[in-house]
């Protein structure tokens, strides 16, 4: 009985911790934010948003992540059930379609750098590949966190320590969306109307 | 393979060499004594891999208190300089003068105020709550070892290399590449960096630990007013910190990859690093201040022999100050030109701050009144405090008005208040808590006649120091300032500041003599849980505390938890049976160091260094997020153990 207690304590007090993290690093992506709308017109006679964002490719990468971020939550649903071969399975799609959305961003950034038009060009496009980037940055992590996620799953089962792990990693799957669905929004939705 | 380093960066000139030598000197007298006592394993087994946060508080104190001894010193050559150099060049160089109040500047607040404050969190925070333990014992220290990682890179500084120049906050354009090519900068980013991320995760800890481990009854306005202090602290270091990241992350990227955000050309803005230095900066001065506040609170109440006076209003002090101190960065620089209705507004808010603070002023006083008042040292470091602060305070509104700003803007005024609030605030608290604290964690008192003495000589030299400037400011003398005219007859009050860091020296030295007896007379001062009738729950267990707190968690129904079990005579439960404390972990100092590989990599452009730095943290993470048994079970008889005290 006090075993059990302590172990409920411990979800309890990491979950919240993480959700307090996730807190943090919301006020880093809108320090981020508010650098890119303030230098967003510092385009040094290069381009604008308007001239290099490609809305097509950019709402297939969305609905990869928007995907992706559903099949996590399946994949909660899984291990809530006990059932671990459909959460191993749905992690593996999650990580592919994450995979995927990376393989697209890391395409458009070395399409503009080909274009010569890098960070180094202007204001403009340093706080875009840095806001951009960050995100990306924390999908390569989240990418990884799931393959250790996946070991786990495979050796250890659903134990009480997984199955924590896999929740925090959910939130910072879903974290992740809602970022993304800010970038699109701020920086490319608002970029081509500008 | 060495990027920039090479045998140039080893020191040349000879005070540079005189602090490198007495660095160095020092951490081989550390070995040679660690050696030659035989205490390595010791220190490994019950220090370095410890995650009890006593042991981590007691750790964040020692190496605040050898950053307080190189600021210090920072702090006398400074002034010694300003003393001689009218019309004079002095004894430094411009350069290296610039280095020199950088580095100040930067060590104290990040690496003396902060570790002080951290240090004091997990020494109190824990106990003072009824709990065993923080809620994430391994992550308190990594937090512990990236921040020791921090104090690494700026004193390895001084010998490869060189420190920023480019003053605390090291503004853009100056920060830039194009104006500061060297290591110095680089050095300031990547070992704010670090602590910051260390900060920040400790902030995350105790914020989770305070909402969710307290003792069964304490009931959010039962907490000790120290308690409601960090917790106003820790929401400012989460809400605050990350823009420190990210800031000093784009700054980085101005200097390692070309980008553009703070440069002035390319369409760069250097006023936005400016602002988001300062969204993260005064929130910091609270950061800083709040846990001073609470400590006094908790003295004042003690030594005065009765409850706190307007708890509720003191709680909601903390929450108005620890909202507002958002609103208030721009009144760093009114004189940046952000419009007349810009600056009236953040001048405002500037005042209105003043409120809450000095509602917590009158709650102190009347505590005091009618209280049985006992002038033990940590009073003493109150009544400094309450003076000062209350004058440096004042200070602060008459330069929140942006009239009056635009004339002692970046002069020695400035420069006066800032010290009073912080040597008179955070660190005359910080004092306070020591000395209230001290027993509690070795068993024994501090002496409290050196202590007296160490309190009058600060006290002393800190008027000294800073009246004088309060002064100079007013006629025009600016900060920063290597050397002036002689026409301008600012010579004597310079050599009257020069004189007051002479006596804050003189209090430090005390303040170490204070130690080193207390420590070789101890058996003269021993004491039991509860050498000064406290009030809280710290007090309810032994001096020093046993490994896991309390054997028992205790039962709170009233807000002096500890007072209302000594009133109604509640006697303590024992206990036998086994209790779950965190294994000790090695992993903590690992990970600093690899992050320390990642720092010093990218200072000198080393990037494989980083590189393996990089993939050693993630490695690390990795080990500890795939490990399951962390804690081990401790047998615990706190009746055999109370038999074999006596």
């Amino acid at each position: 009985m006090e075993a059990e207690n302590a172990l409920q304590a411990r979800n309890e007090k990491t979950l919240l911790g993480f959700w307090v993290y996730l807190m943090t690093d919301v006020v880093l992506f809108a320090t981020l934010f508010a650098t890119y709308m303030v230098v967003r017109n510092g385009t040094n006679g290069g381009p604008a948003g308007a001239d290099i964002f490609n809305l097509q490719f950019v709402l297939v990468e969305t609905m990869l992540l928007l995907v992706s971020s559903f099949t996590s939550g399946l994949m909660a649903v899984a291990a809530r059930k006990g059932d671990i071969a459909q959460a191993i399975w749905w992690l593996i799609i999650t990580f592919t379609l994450g995979a995927s959305f990376l393989g697209l961003e890391l395409q458009e950034f070395s399409k503009l750098i080909s274009e010569n038009n890098s960070w180094q060009h202007s204001a403009f496009l340093s706080a875009f590949f840095t806001l951009v980037g960050t995100h990306g940055l924390h999908i390569l992590f989240g990418l990884l966190w799931s393959v250790v996620l996946f070991a786990q799953l495979v050796k250890k089962g659903l134990t009480n320590n997984v199955t924590r792990r896999l929740s925090l990693f959910g939130m910072f799957w879903h974290f992740l969306d809602v970022i993304w669905i800010f970038i699109f929004t701020i920086v490319y939705l608002m970029g081509v109307v500008s | 393979m060495f990027g920039r380093l090479s045998l140039d960066a080893l020191p040349h000139d000879l005070i540079t060499i005189g602090g490198a030598v007495t660095m160095l000197g020092g951490a081989l007298l550390v070995v040679a004594a660690l050696t030659f006592f035989k205490r390595w394993k010791w220190l490994f087994k019950e220090w370095l891999t410890s995650l009890d946060p006593k042991k981590i508080g007691v750790m964040y104190l020692i190496v605040a208190a050898i950053m307080l001894l190189r600021g210090v010193g920072d702090a006398l050559l400074m002034r010694t300089q300003q003393a001689l150099a009218s019309d004079a060049s002095g004894i430094l160089t411009s350069d290296h003068f610039q280095q020199i109040f950088s580095a100040h500047g930067t060590i104290m607040i990040f690496f003396v105020a902060m570790g002080v404050i951290f240090g004091l969190f997990n020494l109190i925070v824990p106990l003072q709550i009824g709990s065993r333990d923080v809620a994430f014992p391994f992550l308190n220290s990594v937090s512990f070892w990236l921040f020791v990682v921090g104090f690494g890179l700026v004193n390895l500084s001084l010998m490869v290399g060189e420190f920023s120049a480019a003053g605390w906050l090291a503004y853009p354009p100056l920060s830039e590449l194009q104006y500061s090519p060297g290591v110095g900068v680089d050095y300031w980013i990547w070992s704010l960096q670090i602590a910051g991320v260390g900060s920040l995760l400790s902030g995350i800890n105790f914020f989770v630990t305070i909402l969710k481990m307290r003792a069964p009854g304490m009931t959010l306005m039962k907490m000790p007013i120290f308690i409601w202090s960090v917790l106003g602290s820790v929401v400012l270091i989460m809400f605050a910190f990350p823009i420190l990241t990210a800031t000093l992350g784009m700054l980085s990227l101005d200097r390692l990859i070309g980008a553009h955000f703070f440069t002035t050309d390319a369409g760069g803005n250097a006023m936005m690093y400016i602002n988001l230095i300062w969204a993260w900066g005064h929130p910091e001065v609270y950061i800083l201040i709040l846990p001073a506040f609470g400590i006094f609170s908790e003295v004042v109440a003690t030594f005065s022999r009765k409850r706190l006076f307007g708890y509720t209003s003191m709680v909601w002090a903390i929450a108005a100050i620890t909202f507002l101190s958002f609103t208030v960065w721009l009144h760093h620089f009114f004189t940046m030109g952000a419009g007349a209705n810009v600056n009236a507004f953040f001048g405002i808010m500037t005042m209105v701050i003043a409120i809450p603070t000095g509602v917590k002023v009158f709650n102190w006083l009347f505590t005091m009144y009618r209280g049985r008042v006992k002038f033990a040292t940590p009073m003493l470091w109150f009544m400094g405090f309450i003076v000062t602060f209350t004058l440096g305070g004042l200070a602060g509104v008459l330069m929140s008005v942006p009239a009056i700003d635009f004339q002692v803007h970046n002069s020695l005024f400035l420069v006066a208040h800032f010290h009073t609030m912080i040597i008179g605030g955070v660190l005359f608290g910080a004092f306070a808590g020591f000395t209230y604290w001290f027993p509690k964690f070795t068993g024994f008192k501090l002496n409290e006649r050196i202590g007296r003495y160490a309190f009058w000589s600060w006290l002393t030299g800190f008027l000294l120091a800073f009246v004088p400037l309060y002064i100079l400011g007013f006629m025009g003398a600016t900060r920063r300032l290597d050397h002036y005219d002689a026409s301008m007859g600012w010579q004597g009050l310079f050599a009257v500041a020069g004189v007051g860091v002479l006596f804050i020296g003189l209090g430090v030295a005390l303040q170490l003599l204070q130690i080193g007896y207390s420590v070789w007379k101890r058996n003269e001062n021993r004491v039991q849980g509860d050498p000064w009738d406290g009030r809280t729950l710290e007090w309810a267990v032994s001096s020093p505390p046993p490994e896991y707190n309390f054997a028992v968690i205790p039962e709170v129904t009233e807000r002096d938890a500890f007072w209302a079990m000594k009133q109604s005579k509640v006697k303590q439960e024992s206990f036998k049976g086994t209790l779950m404390v965190p294994k000790n972990s090695l992993l903590g100092l690992v990970i600093a160091v690899f992050a320390f590989m990642i720092g010093f990599g990218i200072v000198w452009h080393m990037f494989w260094m980083a590189g393996i730095g990089l993939v050693g943290v993630i490695v690390c993470v990795i080990i500890r997020i795939s490990a399951d048994e962390t804690e081990r079970a401790l047998v615990v008889d706190t009746l055999a153990e109370a038999e074999g005290s006596k």
